[in-house]
């Protein structure tokens, strides 16, 4: 049955907002009350979605459930419509986990230059952003949430990156901004094109139909409209030729930042060619699919053999991201129901193990002050638990079966096998096999590159014995002291990020406040490994519906 | 009054028309004011008490303003109407854009008090001045006859000329009043000529109602044979026009005026004068000579995409920050020349067009205004603090300043729930309802040209290192209240956009 509680996306979406308006009348010095404020509102949200979890009906799961259709903006036929399905409840979700998990990182890992207030005000805001986008149903509320998300990561960048962070920052939004500027026009072309009442998403895809039944609307309109919106959801994936502010944005944000930019951000690029761009623009989505799908294996070869390139750990974690959007948009661009469900798994498997890999690389930061890759060796034998840790994420990443990033990875391999069939009902014809299979090989070829990177840079930093620099410094040299003091360590990590290279302080292993963000993911990783199926199940009935218009 | 006569109605005997004196009102009560304030301080021996002339002009402004809203809830329930022989008319967009001058005035005069006393030369005359030019910018959008519309210009241009150079202890001020003079004076004789070629073609200067321009046009037989003279004449109006909202390739005073002129003035110049320009170019050529719109519309694309195009080009290249607003200033133009391009289209599309302009219009006076004023206070005792450098670290040392001159520069980048995510929305959408997918998309393009602008002065305030240099920047509370009213305005526009988009496009439908 479906709920009739309409209360509960609102308030899960804007919850945050809450806080921020409280910690706004907190003095900046009270640091701790301003992060305890800033977690409560996090974990608050995260109770709505756990509450959204458990009422969510399962059995209806292509089903729009919380739904509000309420007026917003008449004057631009602008409607307030939210309402979750099987497609974005899991993402929904994992937005609110991984803003909760990043809050409990940064309780003393707030990066320099500090202000704890401003930067999880940030993140709130963010967070709002993220969850908005996952339930809005009209494209214009759509373009907006999908837009507030850019200023909080912006700033983020530009306040607490790196040393490059001005070029990353101005690089992320422009980028970004480039790619909405064709989006909202494609939205407004297609609400004018059909002559809508509503930017309602389900409105316009059925005008949409109706309207090329009766020719008043071109293929050619449609190819316009579909290229527009998929140029800003490429950008935001990001595809191919328009991935090059990734590495930079991911290199200088903070470890905060790339976690959150690499597990949601990115994910509002694919969601929205399965949102909006295949659902509502089916025939058009057919012409562009094998260009898409190009683009991916381009990306995910190209995006490997970057990061066989890459000195730094964090950049190349960045590229890595690259190649397994790659997988992901291959996925999705088969059209079928098994490639868009291999898709969406992939999008959260990618979200748990990249932000993981980041999180890690993140903590390596703290404690060497590079990401040097030459510089670093023996991260076994100095932090054994961090090692340990990365050597999980990073065999998850390359897509080991029985930890998620497998079930992402290798369906989407294979669902180039048989791409979509057509739909004679709609006009749309098959999409060309042969051309797939080579997709295919390519790909997985992709894998194995992918294992090389990964499993190159584990061995460069993790085994081996220490560099001459680091040598001494490591939680071996005596294990009691470091359990007795490990809390105080964590702390004076937090401090000391902003020293200058060549004074080290002792490294130290896995704090209490890391373990408490990471566990979460990684059992999230060998849960969804191992029992995939509790996540393909809620997105199947959604993903279906919209494969069907393939033929699928 | 006989003045105002249009020449149809010449007779041997001059008839006084009947003049609606109560619609009239905001007209007076600025004229009223500027009058009391030049005179009332030349015969005081030692000038009025601090603030006065300033409390005086916001008093005024607010008082036009309201009187506005009483005639706009009558033009609703008895619909427009013209006043002084249909020299004047009151309907939607005029009073609409009417209040946007009026809001310009107010803050413009609660930011110049500040600045005169900061500067030592506070003097009634600035004040009278901007009285006058708003009276010019009311009569402009409220127009109904071309030559009434030339007056408007006039009293506006003028008293902007003298505004621009009276910060008499800078030369750039001077340099700028003067450059101001010398090139606006081309562009009213252009104007002044488009209106007697358009009267030649004709034989009236009247724009709409019975024996206007737009009657003549739609009868065609007789213009017909003056075709020539009248697309001439067009030409010539858009030319006139065009320089005063600043619109490329008619732009090249604004950089070098908006950066010598006094900063509150460039303000009020980047609102009011451009808010009244466009009115006049909404009443003198699109709602008048919708016959004639094959010739004129593509002439507005081709302006719209250059003005665009190169204002969000060149802006980037900048290092003054006032300068890097005036290529802001006429990107914006470019954005209201979308609206105005999907206004000439007509008909229901058209309508949406008419009703983005105004809304762009009022939202950017704000927002303009407001980006002057904290500019205004940034430029510190002298004016001339205005390089990208003295707004370094402004975040660290005046965080609360920085914030809001922050939410100005989103707004006009266009980020959503501002002000200026919702007027770039509107236009855009008037654009895409009229078909003109080309000028839409660039014009979202030049919106992210532009935002890399904007974004370079928020670097340079929480990003870049270092304290800005310098004394540090003191906040009064004139200016202060002025910069809180615009960030409020912004903001609540920005999350509750629907009333003001409905009053837009209610104003745009009533047209006389």
């Amino acid at each position: 049955m479906l709920t009739d509680q309409n209360w509960v996306l609102s308030v899960g979406v804007f919850l945050p907002l809450a806080g921020v308006l409280v910690m706004m009348f907190i003095p900046k010095s009270d640091e701790l009350l301003v992060k305890f404020v800033g977690l409560l509102a996090a974990l608050a949200t995260l109770g709505i979605g756990i509450y959204t979890l458990a009422e969510f009906d399962y059995g209806q799961a292509e089903k729009l459930q919380f739904a509000v259709n309420t007026s917003w903006i008449d004057v631009i036929h602008s409607r307030y419509i939210v309402g979750l399905d099987g497609l974005s409840l899991p993402l929904y979700i994992l937005s609110m986990v991984i803003t909760v998990l990043v809050m409990i990182y940064s309780w003393n890992h707030v990066p320099s230059p500090g202000n704890p207030k401003a930067f999880y005000m940030l993140m709130l805001v963010l967070q709002v952003g993220m969850a908005g986008t996952f339930v809005a149903q009209d494209l214009v509320l759509f373009f907006v949430f999908f837009e507030i998300v850019l200023l909080p990561m912006y700033f983020m960048i530009g306040v607490w990156g790196g040393e490059n962070r001005q070029y990353a920052s101005l690089k992320f939004f422009l980028y970004t901004m480039f790619g909405s500027a064709f989006m909202l026009v494609a939205f407004l072309a297609l609400f004018f094109k059909t002559g809508g009442t509503t930017f309602s998403m389900t409105q316009l895809a059925d005008l949409v139909q109706q309207k090329y039944a009766e020719g008043g609307l071109t293929s050619t309109t449609m190819n316009l409209i579909f290229a527009g919106m998929a140029l800003g959801f490429a950008v935001k994936v990001p595809m191919f030729p328009f991935h090059t502010w990734l590495p930079d944005a991911h290199t200088q944000a903070p470890t905060q930042g790339s976690v959150i930019l690499a597990a949601i951000l990115l994910k509002l690029g694919t969601y929205g060619f399965v949102r909006i761009a295949l659902p509502i623009l089916p025939q058009a989505a057919k012409v562009f699919a094998p260009w898409i799908g190009l683009l991916s294996v381009i990306g995910i070869i190209y995006g490997a053999w970057c990061c066989l390139a890459q000195t730094d750990m964090k950049r190349l974690i960045a590229f890595s991201s690259v190649a397994h959007m790659g997988f992901v948009m291959l996925g999705i661009s088969t059209l079928t129901s098994y490639g868009i469900n291999a898709a969406m798994f992939g999008m959260v498997a990618h979200g748990l193990i990249t932000g993981m890999l980041f999180f890690v690389a993140g903590s390596v930061k703290d404690r060497y002050h590079t990401l040097e890759i030459k510089r670093l060796s023996g991260m076994l034998k100095q932090v054994p638990k961090l090692g340990w840790i990365m050597g999980f994420a990073a065999m998850a990443s390359l897509g080991l079966p029985g930890l998620a990033g497998f079930w992402g990875e290798f369906p989407a391999i294979l669902s180039a096998f048989e791409p979509a069939k057509g739909n004679v009902d709609l006009a749309i014809g098959p999409l060309s096999v042969n051309l797939y299979r080579t997709f295919m090989i390519i790909a997985s070829i992709g894998t194995v590159f992918a294992a090389g990177y990964l499993l190159w840079l584990y061995q460069r930093t993790a085994f081996g014995t220490p560099t001459a620099e680091f040598a001494g410094l490591g939680a071996d040299a005596d294990d009691q002291d470091d359990h007795a003091h490990g809390a105080h360590d964590a702390h004076e990590g937090a401090e000391d990020t902003g020293h200058a290279d060549g004074h080290h302080e002792k490294l130290h292993d896995v704090g209490i406040f890391e373990w408490i963000a990471w566990a979460p993911m990684l059992a999230a990783i060998v849960f969804f490994g191992v029992y995939p199926q509790a996540m393909f199940k809620v997105f199947d009935p959604a993903v279906s519906l919209i494969s069907k218009k393939f033929g699928g | 009054m006989h003045l105002l006569l249009s020449p149809m109605q010449q007779t041997d005997k001059l008839i006084s028309p009947s003049v609606n004196w109560g619609s009239l009102t905001p007209l007076l009560v600025l004229l009223g004011a500027g009058l009391v304030l030049l005179v009332g301080a030349a015969l005081s021996a030692r000038g009025w008490a601090k603030g006065l002339y300033a409390t005086l002009t916001a008093a005024a402004a607010v008082a036009a303003g309201v009187l506005q809203f009483v005639l706009w809830n009558s033009t609703v329930h008895h619909g427009p109407k013209s006043l002084v022989g249909e020299a004047l008319v009151v309907d939607g967009p005029s009073l609409f854009i009417g209040i946007s001058i009026c809001a310009a005035l107010l803050l413009a005069a609660l930011v110049t008090d500040d600045y005169l006393r900061r500067e030592d030369i506070d003097s009634p005359e600035v004040y009278g001045l901007y009285l006058m030019a708003a009276l010019g910018g009311l009569v402009m959008a409220a127009s109904n006859d071309l030559i009434v519309l030339f007056l408007g210009l006039e009293v506006l241009s003028i008293a902007l000329y003298v505004l621009a150079a009276s910060h008499r202890k800078r030369i750039e001020s001077q340099e700028a009043g003067l450059k101001y003079f010398i090139l606006g004076g081309f562009s009213s004789a252009f104007f002044l000529y488009g209106v007697a070629l358009v009267y030649g073609a004709t034989g009236t200067t009247r724009l709409r109602g019975p024996e206007s321009i737009k009657t003549a046009l739609a009868l065609t037989v007789e213009t017909d044979k003056h075709r020539a003279l009248l697309v001439v004449g067009v030409a010539l109006l858009l030319v006139g026009l065009a320089f005063k909202v600043a619109a490329v390739p008619f732009h090249s005073w604004t950089p070098d005026v908006y950066q010598g002129a006094p900063t509150p003035v460039t303000g009020f110049m980047a609102s009011a004068a451009k808010a009244a320009a466009f009115g006049a170019l909404l009443r003198s050529v699109v709602l008048s000579m919708p016959e004639l719109r094959d010739d004129w519309r593509p002439a507005i694309w081709v302006l719209a995409i250059l003005t665009l195009v190169i204002g969000s080009t060149l802006a980037v290249v900048q290092t003054n920050v006032k300068r890097m607003l005036a290529y802001s200033s006429i990107s914006h133009a470019g954005f209201i020349l979308v609206g105005i391009e999907a206004a000439a289209h007509g008909g229901e599309s058209g309508d949406r067009g008419i009703a983005s302009v105004l809304f762009y219009v009022l939202t950017y006076a704000v927002l303009v205004s407001g980006t002057f004023a904290v500019s205004t206070l940034v430029g510190r005792s002298g004016d001339g603090a205005h390089g990208l450098d003295s707004y370094r670290g402004l975040g660290r040392q005046r965080p609360v300043l920085a914030l809001a001159l922050a939410v100005f520069l989103l707004a006009q980048a266009g980020v959503p729930l501002t002000s200026g995510f919702v007027a770039k929305f509107s236009v855009i959408t008037a654009a895409a309802d009229a078909s003109s997918y080309a000028i839409a998309i660039i014009a979202m393009l030049a919106a992210v040209i532009g935002a890399f602008l904007y974004l370079r002065i928020i670097v340079s305030m929480f990003l870049e290192d270092g304290d800005a240099e310098g004394e540090r920047v003191s906040i009064p509370f004139g200016t202060g209240a002025a910069i809180g009213i615009s960030v409020a305005f912004t903001l609540v526009v920005g999350f509750f956009p629907g009333w003001l988009l409905e009053l837009a496009r209610d104003a745009a439908t009533r047209l006389y």
